[in-house]
């Protein structure tokens, strides 16, 4: 398949009196129409990696290829096939959704009409509306119309929910994927694993800036062992290691942690893990004071790589 | 889209930005226009005021009076010799004449108006007396527009205005586009920029070209000022100014990111020259040891050539210095503020 960003030993290094190591040798592979997500904690160095993608940054070292081009030769001709959304960008306040968007169309030399690139993120009532009065979900989906306007091969998103209320969140999921549906390049760095997971077809974890796991969702789920999650408690707390060890060993657990005043088993078959837990309980002569079953997900993986979770900090 | 599109939305974007915010249409059109009119008002010329003169009573005083009060322009009242002195201080009378056989006038010689009443008094009280004068003379007053403090004044605040309007509307404009990290944001794209800077600049002309003609306007039709044909001259003049202006804008916005950190940069650079660069009152009141660097100021330099071409109705070339002044000013900024200037 056709890459659409190559990257390789990427590091990023922030001078001052205590340099600030953001990227520390980074490999990424995006394939051209894919939907790539950058998931990691805040501080995980997501924003300075796409910020160099972007242009707007100079890597301390490292080879990047955006588009099969490269910034140091083709920037002009790079900046003309990219959007871009950055975190928290302000529009001009008193300019109408229509104005900024004919503002942003005016640079390229090809793209799409500043009508249809507000349709596309469905704004179309706010046309005339000035910025000042949009809502923060709205100002981020006109942030993703001026990402448009250029007709770009790639789009990169960064944090693009972030302060969102959940359904101004699921409204620009829906603008994330029509843009899919439109066969461009998607990258996209976010800390909520739900975002990732619904909108990605593939993902890079990154954490202290270095990709510690890449993969479609399922596939870093599946890495987990088994797909679903148990969680419970025995009155009395937890035990020791051997504990865990007993836990590992019965039927169809994959991994087993201990995790505030319980156990986190990953599971590959919920109905064959349950009675055997529910004996052992038995066996110890306690009982459950909790028990949960659901699906694995990212943040089970970020977990199981690093210990944290993604929003501990 | 074609290869000027961009400036051309860009330009309109800060036109947009300026005429939809009431706040600086005020501080631009409106603010100095009521500083014209509120100084026109407080200095302007007016006919000497009647000159209070207080006579000690005492034998002789009604004679003295009625002289004084037989020719115009006294206000006379009599006095106890106690209250004269208190009134004398407090600038009541401006001079006191005691009656005898010799006159005696009190006055402070330190105040003008007491000197102007000691001879004006004198004058009339020896006229009355008897004196004829050797000469005689006519008067002819003389009222010419150009002279009065608001003639002096109107130049100085379009002066003012065009500074404050440059650094205010590029410096601090930019700033707050990289806080809001819309600079940023226009970095990633294609835009060119040099259509950003010339834009900027180009929508600043725009405004000063109003500026002019409405300070300009309002002295002909509030106070009616004469310019002697110097209107595109000063025009001309403050359109290179307000170009030379937008350099240094653009010197205090390179790097700094907090629209605090500007303002208190913007108000760094204009405030001394408010002073010394003869805004409200001549520059030459400052010392001669300081004169060069009065004179070497951007703002002086365009006052004294703006009040050179509307109120003497000089030509352009005889105002070469301080073209040369401002655009040295303009040039350097430029070419520093170009290389330091950062995007993000």
């Amino acid at each position: 398949m056709k890459s659409a960003i190559r990257v390789r030993e990427l590091r990023k290094t922030y001078p001052g009196r205590t340099p600030v190591e953001a990227v520390r040798g980074l490999d990424l592979d995006v394939a051209a129409g894919a939907c790539f997500g950058l998931l990691g904690p805040n501080g995980a160095g997501k924003t300075t990696t796409i910020e160099i993608l972007e242009g707007l940054l100079e890597p301390t070292s490292g080879d990047v290829e955006v588009l099969g081009l490269r910034w140091d030769r083709d920037a002009n001709t790079l900046r003309e096939r990219i959007g871009v959304t950055l975190q928290e960008t302000k529009f001009t306040d008193k300019l109408s959704v229509l104005e900024t968007l004919e503002l942003f169309r005016s640079f390229f030399p090809r793209g799409t009409a500043a009508r249809d690139a507000i349709d596309l993120v469905g704004l179309g009532e706010k046309a005339a509306s000035h910025v000042v009065t949009l809502s923060g979900g709205q100002r981020q989906r006109l942030a993703v119309a001026c990402a448009l306007v250029g007709a770009p091969d790639l789009l990169f998103l960064d944090e693009p929910t972030t302060g969102l209320d959940p359904q101004s969140r699921r409204q620009l999921w829906d603008v994330v994927r029509d843009l899919r549906t439109q066969g461009r390049t998607v990258l996209l760095t976010t800390h909520y694993m739900d975002e990732a997971e619904k909108l990605c077809d593939h993902i890079a974890i990154v954490d202290h800036g270095r990709v510690i796991a890449a993969g479609s969702p399922d596939a870093l789920i599946r890495s987990l062992g088994g797909d679903h999650v148990v969680e419970f408690a025995f009155a009395g707390g937890v035990a020791g290691e051997s504990e865990l060890a007993t836990l590992r060993a019965l039927p169809s657990v994959r991994s087993a942690r201990s995790e505030g005043d319980g156990y986190h088993l990953t599971v590959a078959e919920p109905h064959v893990a349950l009675p055997a837990i529910l004996d052992r309980s038995r066996a110890l002569g306690s009982s459950l004071t909790r028990l949960s079953t659901r699906h694995a997900s990212l943040e089970d993986v970020f977990v199981a790589l690093t210990g944290r979770h993604l929003r501990d900090e | 889209m074609s290869a000027t599109s961009g400036f051309v939305e860009l330009y309109k974007m800060r036109m947009r930005e300026f005429l939809r915010e009431p706040a600086v249409l005020f501080w631009v059109f409106g603010f100095p226009i009521l500083l014209a009119v509120g100084l026109g008002i407080a200095f302007r010329e007016k006919p000497i005021d009647l000159v209070t003169v207080g006579v000690l009573r005492g034998e002789g005083a009604e004679v003295l009076t009625t002289a004084l009060r037989a020719q115009p322009g006294f206000r006379v009242e009599e006095v106890d010799a106690e209250e004269s002195l208190r009134r004398l201080r407090l600038g009541k009378v401006a001079l006191v004449v005691v009656p005898g056989a010799e006159l005696e006038y009190r006055y402070d010689a330190t105040n003008p108006e007491g000197v102007l009443a000691r001879s004006r008094v004198d004058d009339a009280l020896q006229r009355a007396a008897g004196r004829t004068d050797p000469r005689t003379f006519r008067e002819t007053l003389v009222t010419e527009p150009g002279s009065r403090y608001v003639d002096f004044l109107v130049p100085g605040l379009l002066g003012m205005n065009i500074l404050s309007g440059a650094m205010y509307g590029i410096g601090f404009a930019l700033v707050d586009m990289r806080s809001r990290r819309l600079l940023k944001r226009l970095a990633a794209t294609p835009m060119r920029r040099s259509h950003f800077l010339l834009a900027t600049m180009a929508s600043r002309m725009t405004v000063v070209i109003v500026e002019v003609a409405l300070m300009l306007g309002f002295g002909k039709v509030f106070f009616g000022m004469e310019f002697h044909g110097g209107v595109p001259a000063a025009t001309a003049l403050s359109l290179l100014a307000a170009a030379s202006f937008s350099g240094m804008g653009l010197l205090v916005a390179t790097r700094t990111r907090k629209i605090e950190v500007v303002s208190g940069l913007i108000n760094l650079a204009m405030l001394p020259m408010f002073v010394v660069s003869g805004v409200f009152f001549s520059s030459e009141r400052f010392p001669d040891a300081i004169q060069p660097i009065v004179r070497a100021m951007p703002l002086t330099a365009l006052n004294d050539a703006l009040r050179a071409v509307l109120l003497e109705g000089a030509d352009l070339t005889s105002q070469l210095g301080r073209i040369a002044i401002l655009l040295a000013w303009g040039g350097i900024s430029f070419v520093i503020a170009l290389r330091l200037f950062r995007w993000n």
